[in-house]
């Protein structure tokens, strides 16, 4: 049988408090994240914020200073672009308080036909959200984001007892938190799809929690002699192969996504990406951790152990 | 060693039932199957979403208090020509507001006369206010709802219609809440040009153009751009009544567009809701013009107007813009004009189908507007299937490598998801979008977790020194509920996303959970079936 990870003893639990600081400042990113969607600035995508995009492919590839000047020279200067040199395109935003009455897109399209009239392009696509259609796409974001809370938070409930609910809730926030701050941190946009990942890594998180709670709770039925910080190492290292190769292989699915996916999926991707990989890690020196630290832990954990 | 057999033939029907639901989605498979089975079937399998095909995604609104404005505007103007039968005499007729009409009245003592008529013609109009030679006319509220009510129904008909003339394979045009209209219109080839079909009012109107000497100052030629600065120079200067509209000229030689002003009265003599019929033809220089022809009233009207103004110029003006100034040579009694201006074959043709469908009763509002351009869709779908097979072939090998013969079953599992995915989706008609083709990738990395997870008690019970046969059973059993749990975590946040996500998103939310309840189902029916055939052989050892 091949084994990535042999019989292993690592001492997780021993680790613990440089897990929680790491953790802790990424957590923290991740509030001020929150805060600064909240607040309005940070950087929203159109769907939520109103306004305008419009992808642009052309036949030969056009600097993306040139056409930042092009566009400024016509009265764009907020005008926010990406380019994806390999594919030649280039995406054009314009966020501000603009009714679709000003037609950004017909503009946009012009001010490339005016100025570089010896390249060719194909509008890829064009984007133009009202305020009004906005609000609504985020009202029903956060419907859905309550909505998948609630039902976590139940079946968390439902099938674990109290801490290791506590324990296992903390660290789906946690996931999802750290991704945000990344995020934030790395000024990428957060747009409908970026939330659907963030929701879908969220239910996928429990899953690797679950796999190393399942297994604590089976030893401490079992064993009552060692301590608790021993029988949860022993029990993580008992998985450690599995919670390991369940998330290679959604790895090994993720990163043609990410690489070869096309922009339109590629912050998508990447989202669950990175939140996958933080979920091992959080279920390991996150939830795992924070068993211990409930107060009376040694004695209620074994006495109860269910 | 009956179990073994139902369960084995269970799965075979499952997956001959998913292939034959997939076909629909296979023109070219589809079309060769005998009439018999096509009948059964769906005719139409999995749809692409506007992101992988292409098209126009609109969301507009109906501008209510104008559509109200433009109902009363027209019932002024036959409250005018009423009192003029009538031969009262009035220094004015005007619309305040958007529902209320006043009428000043030269003789007080008229005003008795007015109001009986008044009643008996335009009994939805309430007497506001009577002062003196001022008579103030309200519009009951009742028919202003109901004006707001039939301007939706007018604005989606007349859409349907616009779009009907068009040519749009499968549109979906779907009213919204209140006062919202929802238009897709998927693979539509020149996107720019179907919006501005949709979204052209079509107010056609016909104004004679006014004679004062202000008219003479007014520049030949104007800057396409300096319109509005034209308008304000003449601020003060124009007669009441009057208005400055232009009319876009395009230079035959190099393309550059000007305009050019024209003083005209502001009511107009004729509207164009009294058009019948409105085709392309060709006009006097063999330029694409359109010919329309007038109902009978209009025909009537046209003829009244024209014999009255002999010699005179009439603006042909369409949404506010000057199209062409002809002059009206002789008195037109046949009902027929032409409308000529700096047409391309196009434009001519999409002016035609506008008139012909009528005029919105309203301007209408863009609220979204998603354009998706046949070239990302073409890229999108092959980046899609690159991405699915190169992930679908890591995975295969992963699997291979790391639990060898048990590995390729899983492997088969796998397949057979792909394949259930495809008939479950096909069968369901469902939308198949970017993100949802993301989700598929998706549940084949997380599919094959069931069996790694299965796989994993196995070693570990073989590890123990449990016979095969029995580390393969506590293997399945024990497995069980944490795979259950995984996927019904995964399955909670899918389902959220189902209900509140829009077009794309929800496609996403299809694949991924289809494909994780597909899952389950494989992985204890399908790969345990494999797994008891192999263990009648009495195995010693398992390759896992």
């Amino acid at each position: 049988m091949m084994e990535i990870v042999g019989k292993t003893s690592v001492d997780f639990m021993g680790k613990r408090n440089v897990a929680f600081a790491v953790s802790g400042v990424l957590v923290f990113l991740g509030i001020v994240a929150v805060i600064g969607i909240m607040a309005g600035w940070a950087n929203l995508g159109i769907d939520f914020a109103g306004g305008t995009a419009v992808q642009l492919k052309f036949d030969q590839p056009l600097g993306i200073e040139e056409a930042r000047n092009a566009l400024q020279a016509h009265g764009l200067s907020e005008a926010e672009l990406q380019e994806f040199p390999q594919d030649q395109k280039l995406l054009i935003r314009v966020k501000t308080e603009t009714t679709i009455e000003d037609e950004i897109s017909k503009q946009i399209i012009e001010v490339f036909q005016e100025e570089f009239p010896n390249h060719g392009f194909v509008v890829d696509s064009s984007t133009s959200i009202g305020p009004t259609i906005g609000k609504k796409l985020q009202e029903d974001a956060l419907i859905a984001i309550v909505l998948s809370l609630v039902g976590i938070i139940l079946y968390i409930a439902v099938r674990f007892e109290f801490r290791f609910g506590v324990a296992a809730a903390i660290a789906t926030f946690h996931d999802v938190l750290v991704v945000l701050g990344v995020y934030f941190l790395l000024d990428k946009e957060i747009t409908l799809l970026v939330v659907t990942a963030l929701l879908t890594l969220a239910g996928y998180s429990l899953t690797d929690t679950v796999i190393v709670f399942d297994r604590i709770r089976e030893n401490l039925r079992r064993r009552r002699r060692e301590t608790v910080s021993d029988i949860i190492n022993n029990g993580i290292n008992q998985v450690l192969s599995r919670t390991l190769v369940t998330t290679l292989t959604v790895v090994l699915v993720l990163v043609p996504l990410t690489l070869w996916g096309g922009e339109v999926l590629h912050d998508f991707s990447l989202a669950l990406l990175i939140g996958v990989l933080v979920g091992t890690y959080s279920s390991i020196f996150v939830a795992s951790p924070l068993l211990l630290l409930w107060p009376g832990a040694e004695g209620k954990l074994l006495s109860r152990g269910k | 060693m009956k179990k073994l057999r139902g369960r084995f033939l269970l799965l075979l029907v499952v997956t001959v039932v998913s292939c034959i639901l997939a076909l629909p989605s296979f023109p070219g498979l589809y079309q060769s199957l005998p009439d018999g089975v096509k009948s059964v079937l769906s005719h139409q399998g999995l749809s692409l979403g506007l992101d992988l095909q292409g098209g126009i995604h609109l969301v507009l609104e109906v501008e209510e208090e104008r559509a109200v404005e433009i109902a009363v505007d027209r019932l002024r103007k036959s409250m005018e020509d009423l009192l003029e039968e009538k031969a009262i005499a009035v220094d004015g007729v005007s619309r305040e507001g958007s529902n209320s009409i006043s009428i000043d009245l030269q003789n007080e003592s008229d005003a008795e006369e007015v109001q009986t008529l008044l009643s008996d013609a335009f009994p939805n109009f309430v007497l506001q206010e009577h002062s003196g030679t001022r008579l103030e006319y309200e519009l009951s509220s009742d028919d202003v709802q109901r004006i707001k009510t039939s301007a939706i129904n007018q604005a989606l008909e007349t859409i349907r219609n616009r779009i009907d003339q068009f040519g749009v394979a499968e549109p979906l045009i779907q009213r919204l809440g209140v006062n919202q209209i929802a238009i897709q219109l998927p693979g539509v080839q020149d996107p720019q040009r179907a919006k501005d079909l949709i979204q052209k009012t079509a107010l056609l109107e016909f104004k004679m153009l006014h004679e004062s000497k202000v008219a003479l100052d007014l520049p030949p030629r104007v800057e396409k751009g300096q319109e509005e600065t034209v308008r304000q120079e003449f601020e003060g200067k124009v007669p009441e009544g009057s208005e400055i509209l232009f009319e876009t000229v395009e230079e035959s030689l190099d393309g550059s567009k000007y305009s050019i002003p024209y003083l005209v009265k502001k009511d107009a003599d004729l509207i164009g809701d009294l058009l019948q019929d409105a085709r392309v033809t060709m006009g006097d220089f063999n330029e694409p013009a359109v010919s329309v022809t007038f109902d009978s009233k209009g025909a009537r009207e046209f003829d009244l107007v024209t014999a009255a103004n002999v010699g005179k110029r009439m603006a042909i003006v369409l949404d506010g813009k000057v199209y062409s100034a002809p002059t009206i040579n002789e008195r037109i009694s046949g009902g027929r004009a032409v409308i000529s201006g700096t047409f391309t074959t196009d434009e001519a043709n999409d002016l035609a189908v506008v008139l012909r469908a009528g005029a919105l009763p309203a301007p209408l509002k863009t609220l979204q507007d998603l354009t998706v351009g046949p070239s990302l869709g073409k890229d999108s779908i092959e980046k899609g299937l690159r991405t699915t097979l190169i992930a679908g072939a890591l995975v295969l090998i992963f699997m291979i490598v790391y639990y060898r013969l048990s590995g390729l079953i899983a492997n088969v599992a796998l397949f057979l998801n792909l394949v259930g995915l495809l008939g479950a989706l096909s069968g369901l008609n469902a939308t198949l979008t970017l993100p949802g083709i993301a989700g598929i990738i998706l549940t084949m990395g997380m599919g094959v977790d069931s069996n790694v997870l299965i796989f994993e008690r196995i070693r570990e019970e073989l590890r123990l020194g449990r016979p095969v046969r029995l580390a393969v059973d506590a293997g399945f059993e024990k497995a069980f509920l944490t795979i259950v749990d995984a996927h019904v975590t995964t399955l909670i946040t899918g389902l959220a996303l189902f209900l509140f996500g829009t077009g794309p998103i929800k496609g996403f939310a299809v694949t991924l959970c289809l494909g994780i309840g597909i899952n389950l189902f494989t992985a204890f029916v399908g790969t345990k079936v494999v797994f008891d055939f192999l263990n009648r052989r009495k195995l010693e050892t398992l390759s896992i």
